[in-house]
């Protein structure tokens, strides 16, 4: 029961602090437009549609009917799902599960954000309970500001293993063409930038974007026929946390943990180190691109600022990590997680231009959101 | 192709100012599913939760609920739309072969906020918004289109208001029971000509959940009894903005309605229970006929022959429908669980007979832009 | 036994989301309330494959997916399809006093119809498939309220 599902188009906008040109259901047809060039097909193949973004971020309510126009859905199946920030890697499992069903052929997902709209913080901050948290520990960077904190403090990582992360995807976003953030950076530039929430500073974290991404999902036998080598979808697991802050493990990622074993398991990897070729990960601040290397069974509870000092996870360590500069040079909410696939799927397919990772079979994608969710996803170039 | 089976169904009591958060309305429906099942949380490999932070008043609003939904350490995800999407995303998963049994699930409390203030949120920022409209007045320029077209009086609509409000008396999860005649409709506030305050439905606070499996899980975990098969599925969208439609036209149900019947191998002259999406008197006709029940434009005939009467050819909406209980988003979910206790034979006093082959019907959007068709069966 | 619950006074909240949000219209809608504000006139675009004329404009046809980068001027004038008289009130969402009406005006020389309000008649004389014009407004701010409303053509 079942199809194996392999993506065979990703297209995505050249993102950015604000585009003025575009408004939302536009920006979402810049990315569709260039998914389907990448498909080479036409919006007539397309059988379903998934779209996601973050309501509050831009105040429209049922995304979905509204962007009608911008993803071509007039007269086509459609719907919306919404995670928060692991939004786009939801979407990219919806795609992956519209196509896995059987009932879809080729299925488009599409995540945007237009972030520049609206206060992101603010609308953030509405997420945690209005009852209990919402006004002492609202917005994104606190809990992350706190994890890693604690993080130092139990294994002895430093601000500085941060930054090298930090340098690591900004430099390399400085190969991609549509990374929003293009600056080359030093460790000092970090150190130095100013701190927004101890030990998380300005050039630690990801910026606000507007940008889109789409990413077509085509079940095997029509994967095959329309693309040389589809990047084929391996795994695909989601693990969720408690509903509270205060309730949640801080020292390690227990989502991040549970997810990759899961998703490990069922994609046949033992070694992951070894056997990724490349990784794009949703890493929203250096930090976690530190403590979560440990979660994701790179190696040992606290070996990860080890990792990040010998340069393993470097364009030209073991196993390069963002070769697109990630979420720290490029963050429309709604479409982060997507561009990982998409991302990912390139890698695989063999078309990341610039930023391309040599003969790529394996590669991983994770996303975060909520309340400390994660998401993995696996790509290969075999079938699964 | 391999069919998913809904093997539980829970509800609360619909009504107004229900004094459980949504979260706790979510942990009774999923009890009550799981007991209704005959199985535990342990059973459950993922979930589909369906929230809207619209209506919720939070960001990421499935954190709120995915406790309550047993979701803690398991594969959850979140449809934002009618529950019959939710639905749909939840049988896809299941059919990819990567689960075995999920949780849908839907909340809604329509009462803590504005349905005008909401609803208003879905029309283009760009263009249409500033011009004040929401769900009812968009229905009502829909509402008017569709009876100038056909020629159907407001006196032909109004019965669906009474029928739907008196099969409610004879559910007791449904909040407006009422004994009413074509007068008292037609006496009714008029809220936006031509829909008066009983054409349409009121906010409703409520919440329903069912658990899907797939065939291996279904047979193993479940009796003949309580298996109900989803043999069809369908949805579509049409355009966007209202004037590039014709108000009146269903095409976009027509091809969602033609999906589920081609799945399903079946013709809506099979169907023997129909709950629809009557979040306003005229809709149910319409929805009608682009299911296919009647041409274009005789729906109004049909009812007034009561066709769709509880003992008619074709019950629609023996439950009460959306006009006696419309929970937003849990709505289309709640249709499908209506139509899982009517194929069990467990509808009680509202029970149609010889209930074999079931359709649900959930909208999305102004004036149902989209729409998710299911046709069940045993 | 007792349901604690019954000795509970339940404490409710109030709240508003109060975020503000700046709205990108970008290139086409721009262009389209530009001419609105500056020189009173309602434009539409047209599909070069499918040749469907769409008012509001927009950067691609819905049908076809084509750019759509021809301009046409429509004349203001169109057929009412549909109307509706607002009784009750929503106050904070209906910029308009009870009763108004708000109605979809298929627009002469495009396929599709625009979304506003309709006065100069009076609340039960208004019919479908009547005629009405644009009134523009004085004070135009590039939005869709420099259209005041449309009228019935005398």
């Amino acid at each position: 029961m079942g199809n194996r599902v392999g993506i065979i188009g990703v297209g995505q906008t050249h993102h950015a602090a604000k585009r003025l040109d575009a408004s939302g259901t536009e920006l979402i047809s810049e990315a569709v437009s260039r998914a389907l060039d990448d498909a080479e097909i036409t919006l007539d193949q397309i059988d379903a549609i998934v779209v996601g973004n973050m309501d509050h971020f831009e105040n429209v309510n049922y995304v979905d009917m509204w962007a009608t126009d911008g993803l071509g859905a007039c007269m086509k199946p459609v719907f919306k799902v919404t995670t928060g920030g692991t939004t786009g890697t939801t979407l990219g499992a919806c795609g992956y599960y519209h196509t896995g069903s059987g009932i879809f052929d080729t299925v488009l997902a599409v995540g945007w954000e237009k972030n520049s709209e609206s206060d992101t913080q603010a609308a953030i901050a509405t997420c945690a309970n209005p009852v209990l948290e919402r006004d002492p520990f609202a917005g994104a960077i606190g809990p992350l500001a706190t994890e890693y904190s604690m993080y130092m403090s139990v294994y002895g990582a430093t601000q500085e293993d941060a930054a090298i992360v930090a340098v690591r995807d900004r430099n390399n976003a400085l190969n991609n063409p549509y990374a929003h953030n293009q600056m080359k950076v030093t460790v000092e530039d970090v150190m130095n930038s100013p701190m927004l929430s101890f030990p998380i500073k300005l050039l630690d974290i990801c910026p606000r974007s507007d940008g889109a991404c789409a990413v077509i999902f085509a079940a095997e036998e029509k994967a095959k026929a329309l693309c040389p080598r589809p990047a084929w979808v391996h795994a695909s697991v989601v693990r969720h946390d408690y509903t509270h802050f205060g309730d949640l493990e801080w020292q390690w990622m227990p989502t991040l943990e549970r997810a990759s074993e899961a998703a490990y398991k069922l994609a046949g990897i033992t070694d992951p180190l070894n056997e990724f070729d490349v990784a794009e990960l949703y890493i929203p601040a250096s930090t976690c691109g530190v403590k979560w290397m440990d979660s994701l069974w790179f190696c040992e509870r606290g070996g990860a600022p080890e990792l990040i000092r010998k340069g393993t996870l470097e364009m030209d360590g073991q196993l390069p990590v963002n070769p697109s500069g990630g979420v720290i040079a490029t963050n429309p909410i709604g479409a982060t997680g997507l561009i990982r696939v998409g991302e990912a799927a390139w890698q695989v397919m063999g078309k990341a231009g610039d930023h391309q990772v040599l003969d790529v079979n394996k590669a991983l994608v994770t996303g975060f959101g909520g309340c400390s969710w994660s998401d993995v996803m696996i790509l290969g170039a075999d079938l699964p | 192709m391999d069919r998913v089976a809904v093997i539980g169904v829970g509800q609360t009591k619909y009504e107004k100012g229900k004094r459980e958060t949504f979260s706790e309305l979510v942990y009774e429906v999923v009890t009550k599913a799981l007991e209704d099942a005959g199985i535990t949380i342990e059973d459950v490999d993922n979930i589909v939760s369906v929230s809207s932070d619209f209506w919720d008043g939070r960001t990421i609003s499935s954190m709120a609920i995915q406790d309550a939904a047993g979701a803690f350490g398991k594969d959850i995800t979140t449809v934002e739309g009618d529950g019959t999407f939710g639905a749909l995303y939840g049988a896809m998963r299941l059919l990819s072969g990567n689960f075995g049994v999920g949780i849908v699930v839907a909340h809604h409390k329509g009462t803590e906020s504005s349905m005008s203030g909401i609803t208003n949120t879905s029309f283009d920022p760009l263009v249409e918004r500033r011009l004040g409209l929401d769900a009812v007045t968009s229905a009502a320029l829909q509402a008017r289109r569709y009876m100038d077209r056909w020629g159907i009086l407001e006196e032909q609509i109004a019965p669906v208001s009474v029928k739907n409000h008196g099969n409610a008396k004879r559910n007791p999860l449904a909040m407006l029971p009422m004994d009413i005649t074509v007068e008292d409709v037609m006496n009714s506030p008029m809220m936006s000509t031509p829909l008066k305050k009983l054409d349409c439905s009121a906010p409703t606070d409520g919440a329903c959940a069912l658990i899907l499996a797939a065939p291996h899980e279904a047979k193993q975990l479940s009796t003949h009894k309580k298996r109900v098969w989803l043999n069809g599925v369908g949805h579509c969208s049409d355009a966007f903005h209202m004037g590039d439609r014709d108000l009146s036209d269903t095409r976009a149900l027509k091809k969602a309605a033609e999906a589920a019947y081609v799945m399903a191998g079946l013709e809506p002259s099979d169907i023997d229970v129909a709950e629809v999406y009557d979040a306003f008197t005229y809709m149910e006709l319409m929805w009608l006929e682009g299911l296919g029940f009647c041409d274009d434009g005789m729906g109004a005939e049909y009812l007034e022959r009561g066709v769709f009467d509880a003992d008619g050819e074709l019950p629609v909406n023996p439950s009460g429908g959306r006009l006696s209980a419309n929970p937003v988003q849990v709505a289309g979910l709640a249709c499908m669980a209506e139509c899982v206790l009517q194929l069990r034979g467990e509808a009680g006093e509202h029970q149609v007979e010889e209930a074999r082959t079931a359709l649900a019907h959930g909208i999305n959007g102004m004036c149902g832009q989209s729409h998710c068709v299911w046709i069940m069966g045993k | 036994m007792a349901d604690w619950k019954d000795e509970v006074e339940e404490i409710v909240f109030d709240g508003k989301i109060c975020v503000p949000y700046s709205w990108t219209v970008g290139s086409t809608l721009s262009k389209w309330y530009g001419i609105m504000r500056d020189d009173a006139e309602i434009w539409a675009n047209r599909c070069p494959s499918c040749e469907m004329v769409f008012v509001p404009p927009r950067k691609k046809c819905i049908y076809c997916y084509e750019d759509m980068n021809e301009w046409v001027k429509l004349p203001g004038t169109g057929i009412l399809e549909t109307y509706t008289v607002v009784e009750h009130p929503e106050p904070g969402v209906y910029p308009r006093e009870t009763p108004f009406i708000y109605g979809i005006i298929k627009m002469d020389g495009a396929d599709t119809g625009l979304v506003h309000f309709i006065e100069g008649v009076e609340p039960d004389k208004v019919k479908s498939g009547i005629e009405v014009e644009a009134v523009m407004s004085k004070e135009r701010e590039g939005n869709l309220m420099d259209i005041e409303c449309f009228r019935p053509v005398d």
